[in-house]
């Protein structure tokens, strides 16, 4: 497998003339961005890593005017908050980059949804907003972003739950098909992207799809900014090439005395130190949306599990039932195996079921929570039986 | 069309088509729970998993269209495991006392229990340590959260078919379930008492309060008489319980089956729907005249027709300003049980406080209309106990009664008899029949001008029916009425209901009767009718009640020879001051949640 | 009761009478009145004209969107792995002392409610939590003390 290494880059918090790049933009075709993108190589991210290009694409190709780009603000992937630094930092790039795939896919309005514990934002929100309006009315592009708030529901980052609560309902997922790109938002065709990635697709247009994929690997290109947090001296947010091994990771990252890495927070992958080596992070090795999370050997992964379980169990939106009953059993499940009220095998029951809810469950939650459950219990099932 | 296969045979569908109906075209059956042929999609219980051939996950077949080249496969190893995971985690969050339930073999969740999840359980018992809820507030049903399973079929009835949302989904995660406003008794939120998300729970979370002991009670006591009283949806629809087809007329041997149960008298609510003729036809006659001869301004109109409880309380709940417009005419239960401890008491000479008054309803709503604080003109509770046609069919099974083989019966004398016009107010539009045929007939002299007296305008399954009678050759007393275009209107199911009260209340509907009955397709859909109902279901019923009216001798309310008797006798005329006292009644404003 | 019509009213014509506007509405109503009264959802619901199960149902769900009393200022402490790894207990029981009530309950008061929350974007400055709606991050109980001193005296 391809090994980039740990190299840290500057490309999302990068200082830029915004207009500039909007001019440039707007004087390409929408073909043209479209190319640009798909060229870049460039997968969401937000963690389920889908191709962006592919996005804009497919909902270019929509028939009905009437479009959506939506912003996914709802970062609520226990872990991460590179999309608050981002939106606090250079929102200018976030409404840039909206525009753009607004330009794109033939989009007018754009909507941001901004989970709720971020509502502090809002005010120097609005005040950016303004300025961004002002800007591309000058450039002559008819185009405008409002801001939905979320009110504290993890499940609402899951895209068609977020259109749910966008109108003024339950956060529930949807079935699907049909996809967002065809029914989205208000039953329009709808891109959904994350904040980073609209911020990284506007970074490509200004420097060009061929700079863009000289970083990263063959499946997953670029740089992507990082969360980091846990046992770790220097916690925070960085902005790091992909393709580089946990082991690269935690020699920047750890303590010294990391036993396990959590990629891509409660719904990702716990790596454990035999595997550092071996590990890459990116969509060759394990995916993420940014968080990574280090634990030393002072921390009980029994502890770990059960506070992402419990997690989960109050996060679940509970229309599946796979998720909504599934998380319980998961949690009560390993807690009787601590308490020796379960035999140990029974924690292969609960693996059994985990493999159940990656197929079964409805959406992209409860098909997840076996990632870590499994993981966990793989890695260090003496922690969590004793 | 698409051609996709399933388990390797080839299928052709419509676009649009979902693979669970593909396969049901292949004869091949795949379980489902939280689907039911008259809600929209929901997807949520996942019981009808399936795998296709190059996807990730498996998918729900009831919410995935069909597409061209899909491979798919329902009985993989896949499939098994997680489908057998499914059913025992919902039987983990159930309470599963089936012995003791209510529901016991006539539940969905235990019948798959019992094809995919037999043998020891893996998982933990999810409802020992939950403080759930059983609501016993409604004099009509039941809510126990603890036999929920979430797949929100309850919660979709009251929307999309009724338009109420008493009930909602609320929290969310391990403490998502089905809640009315804020957790309030269901006696106390702007629940109609409809009953049909208890026709369409799979399990026993939503069940009918049951009468069943206290009417074998008050048969077992000598000190009463016990009269029963049914309703025209029963005989239609009784049968599907004691293991005949839908669409089955059990007429004469429910007749018989309820004297072998030890009732004293046996009689038809078909002698008060067409006593409901007499009285709300005349009294839309008084308003239209009213109205248009004196002129009075004061007159509402349209009149409404009042003898779905359901419908009534939807009114007082959403729309109280039109509660002028709801004819005052009791329900022909409620007419029925007035009569009972008054008329019926007299004639047979019996003591009234010693009658106890049964019905048999294709309805769970009228269990708390015999319950309003109105319905007592007779000097005691008009009727005491309401038995659902699903009660009835118990009963008869209690009592070792082999209803297949039992002979046919006659209803009693005196309230026992009927005519077609009395049948037909079992299906939606039949009141509206019913009271054309009377009405038009008082007024020109002549039958209504439809071939065979069937009004064929007002019948079927539309949502929302329209019709216009021209009146023309008016007898002297109706000549203002001479050239007079009637309107009417009709709509089932309280989703149809609150479009035509939508276009009354924008001034948009000119209509001077309208028929509204509170379920899908009229009492025949009621939500104490057997389960399971789909539309068609209904259909059969609805076209065994107009066959039972096609074979009977009379077909007009006011041939009813019971009915003019009792007029000679008792009751003087419609609309009579002794009419007012015991056949009518007023309604109140309640609140909006 | 005259209050919470008006308020509704307002913000209903504010935001619109459609089905989208039900969730700035009710997060509005909780900016100003903390929570959800009975009265008030019963207004929403009357002014969007869908049932007031529904709006339960949909205010259920989200944690930020109360239908019980709270507090004018409501301490959400984040419970998530990494702030429950660097000290979200000592933040709670600090909490309970100063205030004299346990996590889920309001000061007689009102003027403070404490409650858990999952995680609020603030790992890499754990233990966080939440004041109403601004953060306070790598606390230490001597920290929680000044800051609640501080709302005390507000």
């Amino acid at each position: 497998m391809e090994n980039k290494g740990l190299t840290k880059v500057d490309l999302i918090f990068e200082k830029i003339d915004s207009k500039e790049v909007m001019v440039k933009a707007f004087g390409m075709s929408s073909a043209e961005i479209i190319q640009s993108i798909l060229d870049s190589g460039l997968k969401g991210r937000g963690g389920a890593g889908f191709p962006t290009g592919l996005k804009w694409k497919y909902t270019a190709a929509e028939k009905n005017p009437d479009k959506y780009i939506v912003c996914n603000a709802d970062e609520g992937e226990p872990g991460t908050f590179k999309d608050r630094e981002i939106l606090d930092r250079v929102s200018n790039k976030v409404h840039g980059g909206m525009a753009i795939a607004g330009k794109a896919i033939g989009a007018k309005k754009g909507i941001v949804y901004l989970r709720g514990e971020y509502r502090y934002l809002l005010p120097k929100l609005m005040i950016e907003l303004d300025s961004f309006h002002k800007m591309i009315k000058e450039i002559g592009f008819d185009f405008s972003v409002e801001y939905r708030m979320g009110s504290g529901a993890y499940i609402c980052g899951e895209e068609s739950a977020l259109f749910e609560s966008i109108e003024g309902k339950r956060g529930e997922p949807r079935n699907k098909p049909p996809y967002p790109t065809s029914v989205g938002v208000f039953d329009k065709p709808t891109s959904i992207n994350n904040v980073e990635t609209l911020v990284t697709a506007m970074m490509i247009i200004q420097h060009g799809a061929k700079n863009f994929i000289q970083y990263g690997t063959k499946d997953s290109r670029g740089s992507k900014v990082f969360s980091i947090s846990g046992d770790t001296p220097t916690p925070g947010i960085f902005e790091l090439e992909l393709g580089m091994s946990v082991q690269q990771f935690v020699n920047e990252f750890g303590d010294g005395d990391t036993k396990a890495v959590q990629v891509g927070g409660a719904s990702g992958f716990c790596v454990p130190r035999k595997k550092f080596a071996e590990t890459i992070i990116g969509f060759e090795g394990v995916p993420t949306g940014g968080s990574m999370k280090l634990f030393n050997s002072s921390r009980s992964m029994y502890n770990v599990l059960h506070n992402y379980l419990d997690f989960f169990t109050e996060e679940s939106c509970g229309q599946c039932t796979p998720c909504r009953v599934g998380c319980q059993q998961l949690l009560k499940g390993v807690e009787k195996v601590k308490k020796g009220e379960a035999k140990s095998t029974y924690l292969n029951e609960l693996v059994k079921l985990a493999d159940s809810m990656k197929i079964a469950a409805k959406c992209g939650l409860g098909q997840s929570v076996g990632n870590a459950f499994k993981s966990i219990v793989g890695n260090f099932k003496e922690e969590i039986i004793y | 069309m698409i051609n996709l296969f399933i388990n390797e045979q080839k299928v052709s569908v419509t676009e649009g088509t979902t693979v669970l109906a593909a396969a049901k075209k292949l004869k091949i059956n795949i379980p489902t729970l939280c689907n039911h042929d008259d809600l929209c999609v929901a997807g949520n219980c996942r019981v009808c998993l399936v795998e296709q051939k190059g996807a990730r996950t498996l998918i729900a077949s009831c919410a995935t269209p069909a597409s061209d080249g899909m491979e798919i496969h329902t009985n993989t190893l896949k499939v098994r495991n997680a489908r057998k995971h499914i059913v025992e985690l919902l039987l983990s969050e159930h309470r599963s006392d089936c012995t003791k339930c209510y529901k016991n073999q006539n539940c969905e969740l235990q019948s798959l229990a019992n094809d995919y999840a037999f043998g020891d359980h893996v998982f933990l018992d999810l409802v020992e340590g939950r403080n759930y809820n059983i609501d016993r507030s409604s004099p009509s049903f039941i809510k126990d959260d603890s036999k929920c399973i979430r797949c929100q079929r309850c919660v979709r009835t009251c929307s999309e078919l009724q338009y109420i949302s008493a009930i909602a989904v609320a929290n969310k995660g391990a403490h998502q379930k089905i809640s009315s406003f804020h957790d309030r008794p269901m006696s106390q939120v702007v629940c109609t008492n409809c009953g049909q998300c208890v026709n369409r729970c799979p399990t026993g979370a939503l069940v009918e309060k049951t009468y069943i002991d206290q009417v074998w009670d008050a048969i077992y006591d000598p000190d009463k008489h016990v009269v029963v009283q049914t309703a025209p949806a029963v005989r239609v629809a009784l049968g599907e319980d004691l293991g005949y087809d839908p669409g089955e007329r059990v007429t004469g041997k429910m007749v018989n089956a309820l004297r072998q149960l030890g009732f004293n008298s046996v009689l038809d609510t078909d002698f008060s729907a067409d006593l409901t003729i007499m009285e709300e036809g005349t009294e839309l006659l008084v308003r239209l005249k009213k109205a248009m001869v004196d002129g009075n301004k004061d007159i509402s109109l349209p009149m409404f027709t009042s003898c779905s409880p359901g419908w009534i309380k939807f009114v007082e709940h959403k729309y109280p300003e039109f509660l002028p417009n709801l004819s005052t005419c009791k329900s022909p239960q409620q007419m029925f049980g007035a009569l009972a401890k008054t008329f019926y008491a007299r004639k047979r000479n019996i003591d009234p406080s010693k009658i106890v008054s049964v019905s048999i309803m294709p309805c769970t709503a009228k269990k708390f209309e015999a319950d309003r604080p109105e319905m007592r003109s007779s000097g005691f509770k008009d009727v005491d106990f309401v038995l659902t046609t699903r009660e009835l069919a118990v009963m008869i099974k209690q009592a070792g009664i082999d209803f297949r083989n039992i002979e046919e019966a006659n209803y009693d004398s005196i309230m026992g008899a009927s005519t077609g016009a009395a049948v037909i107010f079992g299906a939606t539009g039949g009141v509206m029949e019913a009271a054309l045929r009377t009405a038009y007939e008082i007024v020109t002299g002549r039958e209504v001008p439809f071939g065979n007296l069937n009004i064929t305008p007002v019948r079927g399954m539309d949502g929302v029916k329209e019709a216009t009678i021209k009146l023309e050759g008016c007898t002297d007393a109706w000549k203002f009425l001479e050239g007079a275009e009637l309107k009417v209107a009709i709509a089932h199911g309280l989703v149809n209901a609150n479009k035509i009260m939508k276009m009354i209340r924008e001034g948009k509907a000119p209509y001077h009767f309208v028929e509204i009955m509170a379920c899908p397709g009229g009492c025949i859909g009621g939500g104490g009718q057997p389960i399971p109902t789909n539309l068609e279901i209904r259909k059969k019923r609805m076209k065994a009640i107009y066959s039972e009216d096609e074979h009977k001798v009379l077909r007009k309310s006011h041939e009813n020879p019971d009915v003019i008797a009792i007029y000679k006798e008792f009751l003087d005329q419609p609309n009579s001051h002794k009419s007012h006292e015991l056949l009518h009644t007023h309604y109140v404003e309640r609140d909006n949640y | 009761m005259y209050q919470v019509e008006n308020l509704v009213k307002e913000l209903s014509n504010k935001h619109g009478h459609a089905r989208e506007s039900l969730m700035p509405i009710l997060q509005a109503i909780v900016q100003k009145h903390n929570y959800l009264t009975d009265e008030a959802m019963v207004e929403v619901a009357r002014e969007l004209d869908i049932s007031a199960a529904e709006v339960y149902g949909t205010a259920s769900f989200y944690t930020f969107l109360d239908t019980q009393v709270k507090g004018k200022y409501v301490i959400r402490v984040c419970k998530t792995i990494t702030c429950s790894m660097k000290g979200k207990s000592d933040i709670i029981h600090t909490l309970e002392e100063i205030l004299k009530i346990k996590v889920g309950e309001t000061t007689n008061d009102k003027q403070f409610s404490l409650i858990e929350t999952n995680c609020i974007g603030w790992c890499h400055k754990a233990p966080a939590i939440l004041i109403n709606e601004m953060p306070y991050t790598e606390l230490t109980p001597g920290k929680v003390n000044e800051i609640i001193k501080d709302y005390m005296h507000k």
